[in-house]
């Protein structure tokens, strides 16, 4: 009986609800309409010397769909969701999700598995509102939608995937959600022996014409998860913001540039010393701002960043300026070359027809190796008493120094360690391209290992390679969408920002354990602030 | 004199002046070995700049602090950095807000205490990285010696816990554990009872006398609990106003008229006295 009430109550109150949020997107429409209408619905040109205005209210109709759509979809499925939520009465139940799952699906299908289905709706568009740009207006649109549902679409998988897990843990009787997030850790601790596993088999996965794409991107990624340890070190276990990373991966390529081109030395000799230069460097800068703290040494490091960019685009007479450093010898098998004309090469000896795809592949495992030794110095590293250090001085600096740790030392060793591997990746980056110029090393990069190392949570090394993959590869993935995939990417940081404040993977885990190895929680980890 | 009783720590002259401050006026005072050394005095008085100037936060504007080993090797305080007084001289101290390295477990935090003798034995982390068994040796003996401290110290059952997830009274006791890994000769304690409730501060002088006798440790120690200062020190000094006003065995600064001045303030009459004097 109680039953029954309950559920007639709820109908009726779902039902009013629909129709309140139907008004309600409605109403929010109808006010962006009017905002929009004067701000991007009407333009004025220059025509023959006089002003004339350009109606174009199809600007202020999209946007008003948009944010129709958008109030009644956050209505649904995040404000009802919360409301009901609060009255234990899930609205983002299974079904709904399964709901979700198939319209964002049917959309996405219908636009990308149907041919012409896009440009049928940009022909129609453009007929709709009288002009050829809706055309790719309408692409661009259709593009950004599809790939949105895409993401719902992955999201939905996953959330169901997860709620089957919950279920079945709960079937088996551990069910309670300290035992749930246990075995999830356990999992996500099965994360990083796979994602090595795929990392490995990488190049043999994707065969065709997009073969060298492929591995070109998974290079690209690579080299960003190597600078995203490097930095690591630094920001993530010494707690040091260091806004101008990219100055050792500038000078681990010039370096190993000038060393190779001068002195024709191979790659496996001039890598150590362009590592020890970036090193030095990375010591000289350390002195300097050894006194500074939090917002003053992230500014002095930004300088430093941009002062070796400038001496190296000035410094004509070592740096050849704007113009780079060409001809930079590529990476040989062993002593082998992969030049097409070299004798003997490594196509004579093994007797293979000349393709370039052998190089890129043996880069690719090259880069692999370098990032997996990376990973494995710095995970060491942090079972060391250097390491932990490193990570005490993070946590508090006074506390260090009462117990007779050289902080000064401690500062310079992080510094060191950390360009030591930005200049490894620098050296890579030389011997790759074949050419660097200053142009390769703007501040943009320093910022861009920066939000991988912020986004994947400081001090852990999984969650930067799940945030390289992310940045990176997003940014590649999208790259049809052009200038658009900025939007994706600051959309992406904001969204990660606000539901994971401390990156991806925010726990800690302690370098030793009397009995048993326990997370510790993102809260009581400090961030570091000098 | 005996060498139970020889000092360990001599202050002389210690000045501290910040700016038109002056913090700390021609202080001298010396703790002997093996005792417990209490520095009390009102809010205000430059407890804490003692300890900064002693452990090497802060430069003495003026004066002399002589360290005096066991074997006889004396170290001068002023001179050396803060980081050494803890490395060389072997001073330790805790903090009156307490500083644990909160986002490390409580073992990791008593490593990180030990971070000189496990430096030297990794050969600057270099035979580390190599993993040679030295140091994974030097390592199980830290964790050994850590774990001695976490029983003594009833924190053995929160060994892998992060240290800021532990309880008031018990960051303040990994703090003592984590002081005393550095194998210090004297240990300074900044308020080691503030905060903590009557059965938690009576625990606290358990500890700290046992530490004297069976470590042969000497202590200096600010406190505002006299529960605490008169259970269980040997000599105090009491400070107003940046100088020494007493200086004595419990029972002597207790009946102090001036330590009762300081802390209770003086009778009417006495007022009107001075008052006169100065013509008010």
């Amino acid at each position: 009986m109680a039953e029954a009430v309950g559920t007639a109550i709820g109908t009726r109150v779902g039902q009013d609800s629909l129709a309140n949020s139907v008004r309600d997107a409605i109403i929010a429409g109808l006010i962006a309409f009017l905002l929009f209408v004067v701000i991007l619905g009407l333009k004025t040109e220059n025509a023959q010397e006089k002003l004339i205005l350009i109606p174009r209210i199809g600007y202020a109709v999209t946007i008003a769909v948009v944010v129709a759509v958008g109030r009644l979809l956050l209505d649904v499925f995040v404000w009802r969701a919360r409301a009901s939520r609060a009255a234990a009465k899930p609205l983002l139940t299974t079904r709904s999700i399964l709901w979700l799952l198939a319209i964002s699906w049917a959309i996405g299908a219908y636009f990308f598995i149907v041919p012409g289905a896009r440009e049928a709706l940009a022909t129609s568009a453009s007929d709709l509102f009288g002009a050829d740009e809706w055309r790719t207006r309408t692409r661009i649109a259709v593009d950004l939608f599809g790939y949105a549902f895409m993401g719902v679409f992955i999201v939905a998988t996953a959330m169901v995937l997860m709620l089957v897990l919950r279920r079945t843990l709960a079937g088996i009787g551990i069910g309670t959600r300290d035992e749930t997030q246990g075995v999830l850790s356990e999992l996500s601790t099965q994360l990083a022996p796979a994602l090595l596993a795929i990392a490995l088999v990488l190049p043999f996965l994707v065969v065709g014409p997009q073969q060298r794409y492929a591995i070109d991107t998974a290079i690209q990624v690579l080299t960003y998860i190597m600078l995203g340890w490097g930095l690591n070190v630094v920001v993530g276990l010494a707690g040091l913001l260091d806004l101008g990373y990219v100055a050792f991966y500038a000078v681990g390529a010039y370096s190993f540039a000038l060393i190779s081109t001068t002195f024709g030395w191979s790659f496996w000799v001039c890598l150590p010393l362009a590592g020890m230069f970036a090193a030095a460097w990375g010591i000289m800068l350390g002195f300097p701002v050894l006194r500074l703290r939090g917002d003053y040494l992230a500014i002095v490091t930004l300088a430093f960043g941009e002062i070796i960019r400038i001496v190296l685009l000035n410094w004509y007479s070592l740096t050849n300026g704007p113009n780079g450093i060409s001809r930079i010898p590529r990476v040989s098998f062993f002593g082998l070359s992969f030049d097409r004309n070299a004798e003997p090469s490594f196509y004579s000896v093994f007797g293979l027809e000349y393709d370039n795809i052998y190089r890129i592949v043996f880069m690719y495992y090259v880069i692999l190796f370098l990032a997996l030794l990376v990973n494995f110095v710095t995970n060491r590293l942090r079972r060391l008493p250097i390491g932990r250090a490193w990570e005490a001085l993070r946590e508090d600096e006074i506390a260090c120094r009462s117990l007779g740790i050289n902080t000064v030392i401690t500062k310079l060793s992080a510094f060191a360690i950390g360009a030591m591997f930005g200049g490894f990746a620098g050296s890579f980056f030389a011997t790759r391209q074949g050419f660097i110029s200053p142009e390769s090393f703007t501040f943009h990069e320093s910022a861009l290992v920066l939000a991988i190392v912020v986004l994947g949570g400081l001090g852990s090394q999984l969650g930067i390679v799940i945030a390289a993959v992310a940045l990176i590869g997003s940014s590649e993935f999208f790259r049809d969408l052009e200038e658009y995939r900025m939007l994706i990417f600051g959309g992406s940081m904001v969204a990660i920002m606000i539901w994971k404040p401390r990156g991806l993977v925010s726990s800690r885990t302690p370098s030793v354990a009397l009995k048993e190895r326990k997370v510790i929680s993102a809260e009581l980890v400090k961030e570091g602030h000098g | 004199m005996s060498a139970e009783t020889a000092p360990i720590l001599q202050v002389d002259h210690l000045t501290m002046r910040f700016g038109g401050l002056i913090a700390i006026n021609d202080l001298s005072f010396s703790a002997r070995r093996k005792q417990i050394t209490a520095i009390i005095g009102p809010n205000g008085a430059g407890k804490t700049t003692v300890f900064n100037c002693i452990t090497g936060f802060y430069k003495p504007t003026e004066g002399m602090i002589t360290l005096t080993h066991p074997g006889g090797e004396e170290y001068l305080l002023e001179r050396l950095e803060d980081y050494e007084i803890a490395s060389t001289a072997h001073i330790a101290r805790t903090f009156q807000n307490i500083r644990l390295f909160s986002g490390m477990t409580v073992l990791e935090n008593l490593l990180v205490a030990q971070h000189r003798v496990l430096n030297q034995a990794s050969f600057f982390s270099l035979a580390g990285i190599l993993g040679l068994g030295r140091y994974r040796k030097a390592e199980a003996e830290a964790i050994d010696f850590a774990s001695y401290w976490l029983e003594r110290m009833n924190l053995i059952d929160r060994a892998d816990d992060a240290a800021g997830d532990l309880p008031y009274g018990a960051q303040r006791r990994l703090e003592i554990a984590r002081a005393m890994c550095t194998k210090p000769v004297l240990l300074c304690l900044d308020e080691p009872a503030a905060g903590l409730n009557p059965r938690e501060s009576a625990e606290l002088n358990d500890t700290l006398r046992w530490v004297r006798d069976e470590h042969g440790l000497s202590i200096l120690l600010i406190e505002h609990d006299m529960g605490v200062v008169m259970g269980i020190s040997d000599h105090i000094v009491v400070l107003d106003y940046g100088s020494k006003i007493s200086d004595g065995a419990p029972e002597f600064v207790r009946n102090d008229p001036a330590v009762i001045a300081a802390y209770l303030g003086v009778a009417e009459e006495a007022v009107e006295e001075v008052e006169a004097e100065v013509q008010l």
